[in-house]
């Protein structure tokens, strides 16, 4: 196991030097040399003219499980309503399920589920219904046994789920008991028909690599799916779906833990993860005051107010308004940043977006490199007048 | 309480650059840090310890160079610390890291709290807490932003979710995620300091945990990379000019015709 290179046919020219992600390579005496910490990525196998390199696997006899049929989404629902990210992933899904030839399946794990016929509607042909009063908050261990043991029972060829603080904290879970792969956070999936693999793009490195990732051989192949990288369908009031409600009271449905108090956030009410539009604002905002502006704005707008880490750590936002790598992650229609000079950790948590607005006084701060629309100019001058036509055209 | 606290060796992204020209990372000068995530849950762990007795040991998978890291984890608090290192770890994805850190702790036990940052800042996955915990049958709290109270029966915790916060309760053992918000972690101390210069810290490999090489990098991994590449950064930002008005009426124009806002 390792990376293999074949020094004789080395022929020094440093190819790979800039391909590996982790600057791992180096050419000492016109022969490539390896440093500690190859995570074995293959980025540099690829980048080599002269096939020096290869990365040396154990011989693998294991075939995929073909057995294990069907596209998966597990519908995440909020105190009985299915999150938008399901909806989103259920298009997906039909997407992957037609040109694989098979049917897509959703899971509803909770009590009392609403919104069960729209899933139909919008493209499933088999729902999985878990309803306990048990089950009524979500407690990652109750919910991954559930969705393993559903996993054993019906055999999916894949599993999909939205990459929100409740699908990265439990799906984990499920993978770990069943012993199969699980890509996180993923921003794109295709398919290789043939080999019926699913091909999942994730950013890593603060958003600076992106990698594919294919579980080869384990079944079902799982991934997390970030909130609005996918569009919802179109609704099929046609569409039929087969419920299937399961009886799972013979396997656990109990949590070790024990909820004993939840305590809403008021300030947390505009979710940031499902907004259209959010305003953000940065460093540039200058005092805890000056988010009135952006607040005003963002009503006018509908839209959820954000934040990059620096007023977050001033204290002028709570840390529920942070986007980055550090805060949330988000991908909405529109994000207007206003004083903001765009971190890599910043952009890796809102470059998704489909269109961004810049508006700084440095022509150069990176966030204009990521930018559709950019106002160079002062926040101060430039958002009244936004706010003042807002206003008169209502 | 006997503590573990898992911590990861990552270089510094917040230093990364991108090269305009070639698309590509300028890497030099880099350093590598500990996690910023885990140094709460190393602060958390310490604080814990400080307050319930017990002892604090830190854990890290990593080639040797992660070394210093666990010294440093000394110098702030840590009682012991132990690397995991092996040639065989390499490669390997959040299914194999989980299962061999979860062997390590294994080895450690018994062990009553294992605590993790939510995740690392350079595979980003945040998910070797939930798979360790699941690998040790341990509850997962994930999220936590308090330790209310801790005994030999269990812990109380408040843990952030989407909406607001949660109170939990669980029995110990357990495995916690941390969030920021739980403390400011400390700067190493003189004592611990000169603690950390001679402190032994071991090196476990596939032999010391008892686990074959298949197991753990990426024999022992479940998906593979295929391709690595750099996301497309070209500026074509459409710029606005003219006074502030005519930028912000400009802006609102082209926002309207997208139909991104009515009005």
């Amino acid at each position: 196991m390792g990376l293999k290179i074949n020094c004789e046919a080395c022929t020094g020219c440093e190819s790979c030097v800039p391909a590996c992600p982790f600057g791992l390579l180096e050419v000492v005496d016109d022969v490539v040399r390896l440093k500690d910490g190859c995570t074995l990525c293959g980025a540099c196998v690829e980048a080599c003219p002269s096939s020096v390199l290869a990365i040396e696997e154990a011989a693998k006899s294991a075939q995929a499980d073909t057995s294990f049929q069907g596209v998966w989404v597990f519908a995440e629902q909020h105190h009985g309503q299915v999150k938008s990210v399901a909806y989103e992933l259920l298009a997906k899904a039909r997407e992957l399920a037609d040109s694989l030839k098979t049917e897509v399946g959703v899971v509803c794990i909770g009590d009392k589920l609403q919104d069960i016929a729209s899933l139909a509607g919008h493209g499933a042909d088999k729902i999985y219904l878990v309803e306990s009063p048990e089950l009524k908050g979500f407690r990652e261990d109750a919910y991954a046994g559930m969705l393993a043991e559903l996993i054993g029972r019906y055999r999916p060829e894949m599993v999909i789920c939205g990459a929100t603080p409740m699908g990265r904290s439990f799906l984990p879970q499920v993978a770990a008991r069943l012993r199969v792969g699980l890509t996180a956070d993923c921003t794109a999936l295709d398919i290789d028909t043939d080999k019926r693999l699913l091909r999942q793009t994730r950013p890593t490195f603060g958003g600076n690599i992106m990698a594919t990732i294919i579980c080869p051989e384990k079944r079902p192949q799982m991934a997390t799916v970030r909130p609005r990288v996918f569009k919802k369908g179109k609704s099929y009031p046609d569409h039929r779906a087969q419920i299937i409600k399961v009886d799972l009271s013979g396997a656990a449905v109990t949590s070790k833990t024990k909820l004993l108090e939840f305590i809403e956030d008021v300030s947390e009410k505009v979710n940031l993860d499902e907004a259209d539009i959010i305003v953000a604002g940065g460093r540039g905002l200058g005092k805890a005051e000056n988010f009135g502006l952006l607040q005003e704005l963002a009503a006018l707008l509908g839209a959820a107010l954000g934040s990059s880490r620096p007023p977050v750590d001033e204290g002028w936002l709570p840390y529920s308004h942070q986007v980055g790598q550090t805060g949330k992650t988000v991908s909405p229609k529109l994000y207007i940043a206003c004083g903001i000079s765009g971190s890599v950790q910043h952009m890796a948590g809102m470059q998704t977006s489909d269109v961004i607005v810049a508006i700084n006084d440095d022509p150069n701060a990176p966030i204009f490199q990521i930018a559709t629309y950019g106002i160079v100019g002062d926040l101060f001058k430039v958002v009244p007048v936004m706010i003042e036509k807002l206003k008169s055209q209502k | 309480m006997n503590i573990i606290v898992c911590l990861k060796q990552v270089p510094d992204t917040a230093d990364v650059k991108i090269n305009p020209e070639t698309n590509t990372l300028i890497r030099e000068g880099i350093k590598n840090i500990t996690n910023p995530f885990d140094t709460y849950a190393l602060e958390e762990g310490v604080r814990l310890k400080e307050r319930f007795g017990g002892k604090v040991t830190a854990i890290s998978m990593g080639p040797p160079q992660a070394e210093p890291m666990l010294r440093e984890a000394i110098a702030c608090g840590a009682d012991e610390a132990v690397l995991l290192s092996d040639r065989a770890f390499a490669g390997a994805d959040t299914l194999a890291t989980s299962f061999t850190l979860a062997q390590a702790v294994k080895k450690l036990s018994p062990c009553d709290l294992v605590i993790c940052g939510r995740q690392t800042v350079d595979g980003d996955t945040g998910q070797v807490g939930p798979e360790m915990a699941e690998v040790l049958g341990v509850p997962f709290l994930a999220y936590v932003s308090e330790v209310r109270e801790a005994s030999e029966k269990g812990v109380k915790v408040k843990r952030m979710v989407e909406d607001g916060y949660e109170v939990l309760e669980s029995p110990l053992p357990a495995m916690m995620s941390v969030v920021k918000e739980i403390n400011q972690p400390r700067l190493p101390s003189l004592r611990g300091q000169i603690k950390a210069k001679s402190a032994k810290i071991p090196v476990w490999g596939t032999s010391e945990l008892g686990v074959s090489a298949e197991a753990v990098g990426l024999s022992g991994s479940a998906t593979k990379v295929v391709k690595i590449f750099y996301p497309k950064r070209e500026s074509h930002a459409h710029l606005l000019s003219g006074t502030p008005e005519n930028q912000a009426i400009g802006l609102l124009e082209k926002l309207r015709e997208s139909g991104l806002i009515t009005g």
